[in-house]
């Protein structure tokens, strides 16, 4: 099929090679790629932070220029979220509420899509690392995807996952982290700290913001942790 | 004084980086979490029961008014004395009328977070009165002249070594710090108060509409105590409280209880139906009930908020929050604190100068995961950062926001974002900690993320 791919902008300029393994992924399994390259954002630091006008600004375009997309797939449990789940609130009682119901409709975070779309979980990869799975908090609560990246992980061979003891938020939380740093770094301590509790040389995570975050909450503390996006450890071979 | 957004950002400061609150919190929200998760899993069916919760809390509060004209009826039929209050001021008012109408001297308390959110015992306390709080964490945090930290654990952020402290110096004890021991000395204090006091005060878990019923679940029988030795009883309860049937605790005090602490029940379970009856031998001459709006029905007009007020105030809200276990309950200066506390307290106490709260949230959806009856949390605190920026855009942001959208909607000006970011990093270095330096909230505490050598949108051209 044709998939459409959607970047987020931090994974298009901090992480690129997120999508590189998605492009190369799904390539691979025998789908299309096509990419709207003026699509930049998917509008949810304005919505968040309760700019729901100048969100919309950037959100039409995105509507307009998905409309005819087969299916849609977002490099990030959050974009996820927000084109799936918070477009609909975003438009509802208005013009568009259709078609950001049509949008969300067809639109996939990218582990879901494999597994549940799909119904790929082997892809030959080999990461031959003790890594744990932090799951974005979007990606896990309003998407509930929290078996897909697990099924995934299972078949790649010599990897071993151990799971953190609390299923807790990084503390990335988007423009969260820079107005209220104080918590959301002491967050982000929380967390690698219980990463650091299962011995595990990687956090992996289906959202690269949160990786972002912790990685330079990690290095600022001289801690070994290492992050890496799936996309990243399914296409390591 | 400085504003309440000043205050919870130099109060979160010091705690969120304070490693020994840090591990106090943690270590007993852990626990918790672990003994609740096993009591929720000994429901037969969990999800159904907190269906059936959230079904029955919707049924109520959207046909309040029958409900609260049902309980107020059945309360006055058995001898009840039912008084509305508006607002804080008017429930004080009340209240002080009725300790001066009894020539009281003495009150004795039993945990209500109404109370707090009043400010009840200060202005008892200036009247005149001697307020005495018998739950024990209520006890303790009273005698150390703080507000409760938490809306079901009082004192949880202190250390039995605090609280042997404190006994020791305020209760003239010489007590160790084994927790039975503490709780020997509080309970010697706690008893001849329960005597002295002329008025029993209480606040209430559930109040039946169907008999006219006040239930209070407590585990330490100071509830009971409360109500059983004074001539005189008031219970403070917000109208949100009722519920429609008497059958309708079989399923929320298991609920309660089970978010709320882990167990299955709490220790003690009572339904008060009013004073002693002419047929009865014991029980206070008198029973007030004042019933708190306190801007409750400005909640209630908001149909998208509306659910808000199933709360059941269990805490559960709280201690799953990443945000309240880093900051503590005190940094939020709230009666109500977490991500309930955040939600309502806008609505109760003005927007503009508490939606701060609602901004403090990575929106992590811990919270409406947890919620025992439902309640759409994390998705009312960004409608709350909706309204207070639709009501009062902050210029910078706005702008930021117009701009930010300019530029991702042409694809040729924000092809330049990489090529120009790669330029500010490499001058970077220069501002880099300084008071020019527009990343420090980042990169404080954070290592800077550096702009990939080829962004996708590079490498995708590349391919073409």
């Amino acid at each position: 099929m044709t998939v459409t791919l959607f970047i987020p902008c931090f994974v298009d300029l901090l992480s690129p090679r997120v999508g590189i393994s998605i492009v190369q992924i799904l390539e691979r399994l025998g789908h299309q790629i096509e990419y709207p390259e003026e699509l930049a954002c998917c509008g949810q630091p304005a919505f968040n932070s309760g700019y729901w006008n100048e969100a919309r600004a950037v959100v039409l375009p995105v509507l307009r220029r998905l409309k005819n997309s087969e299916v849609v797939v977002v490099a990030s449990g959050s974009c996820g979220a927000m084109l799936k789940v918070f477009y609909p609130q975003l438009f509802a009682g208005t013009e568009h509420e259709a078609a950001a119901k049509n949008l969300a409709a067809k639109c996939w975070e990218f582990s879901d899509f494999l597994v549940t779309k799909l119904g790929v979980t082997g892809l030959d990869a080999w990461f031959p690392h003790k890594v744990t799975f932090h799951d974005g908090c979007h990606g896990l609560r309003e998407l509930n995807i929290k078996k897909p990246p697990r099924a995934l992980l299972a078949k790649v061979r010599d990897l071993e996952l151990v799971e953190m003891k609390e299923e807790v938020c990084c503390g990335f939380g988007g423009t969260f982290a820079v107005q209220f740093p104080m918590i959301s770094t002491a967050m982000g301590e929380v967390k690698c700290a219980q990463a650091a509790e299962t011995g595990a040389e990687y956090i992996v995570s289906n959202d690269s913001s949160c990786l972002v975050h912790l990685q330079g909450v990690a290095d600022k503390r001289g801690r070994k942790l290492k992050t890496i996006h799936l996309a990243e450890v399914l296409n390591s071979r | 004084m400085s504003s309440p957004v000043k205050q919870f950002k130099a109060q979160a400061e010091i705690v969120a980086r304070d490693l020994r609150h840090r591990e106090i919190i943690q270590t007993a929200l852990e626990k918790y979490g672990a003994v609740r998760d096993q009591t929720r899993g000994t429901f037969q069916d969990y999800a159904a029961a907190r269906d059936a919760a959230a079904g029955i809390k919707w049924e109520t509060i959207n046909h309040l008014d029958q409900y609260l004209e049902q309980l107020v009826a059945k309360l006055e039929t058995r001898g009840t004395k039912v008084h509305w209050a508006d607002n804080g001021a008017q429930a004080r008012e009340i209240i002080l009328g009725i300790v001066r109408e009894k020539k009281a001297r003495s009150i004795i308390k039993s945990k209500a977070m109404t109370s707090e959110e009043i400010h009840l015992n200060d202005a008892l306390e200036r009247g005149g009165f001697e307020v005495v709080e018998s739950d024990l964490g209520e006890f303790i945090v009273q005698l150390k002249k703080e507000t409760p930290y938490h809306i079901v654990f009082p004192a949880m952020h202190l250390t039995r070594g605090e609280i042997k402290e404190l006994f020791n110096c305020e209760l003239a004890a010489n007590a160790s710090d084994n927790p039975e021991e503490l709780t020997m000395v509080a309970r010697r204090v706690l008893r001849q108060k329960y005597i002295a006091a002329d008025i029993g005060f209480t606040g209430a878990n559930f109040a039946i509409a169907e008999t006219g019923m006040i239930s209070i679940t407590e585990n330490e029988g100071n509830a009971r105590l409360t109500a059983a030795l004074p001539r005189t009883m008031i219970t403070l309860l917000g109208i949100e409280k009722v519920l429609p049937r008497l059958e309708d605790l079989a399923l929320f005090l298991p609920m309660l209880a089970a978010s709320g602490t882990g167990q299955l029940l709490t220790c003690y379970n009572t339904m008060y139906g009013g004073p002693r009856q002419p047929s009865e031998c014991d029980g206070p001459e008198e029973w007030h009930v004042v019933l708190l709006d306190n801007r409750r029905t400005e909640i209630l007009a908001d149909a998208e908020q509306r659910d808000s007020l199933h709360c059941i105030r269990c805490g559960a809200c709280l201690n799953v929050c990443p945000i309240f276990r880093n900051v503590g309950g005190h940094t939020y200066g709230t009666t109500y604190s977490g991500p309930i506390g955040s939600i309502i307290t806008p609505h109760l106490r003005g927007l503009q100068d508490w939606k701060h709260l609602s901004f403090s949230s990575s929106l992590c959806g811990a919270c409406t995961e947890t919620c025992p009856v439902k309640i759409d949390l994390a998705h009312h605190l960004l409608q709350n950062r909706r309204n207070a920026s639709a009501q009062k855009p902050s210029f910078t942001w706005k702008l930021g926001f117009k701009l930010f959208a300019f530029i991702v909607n042409r694809p040729a000006l924000y092809r330049l974002v990489a090529p120009l970011g790669r330029i500010a990093q490499t001058l970077y270095p220069l501002v880099k900690g300084t008071r020019f330096d527009p990343a420090y909230a980042w990169t404080k505490t954070r290592q800077t993320p550096q702009i990939a050598r080829q962004t996708f949108r590079e490498f995708w051209r590349n391919r073409k």
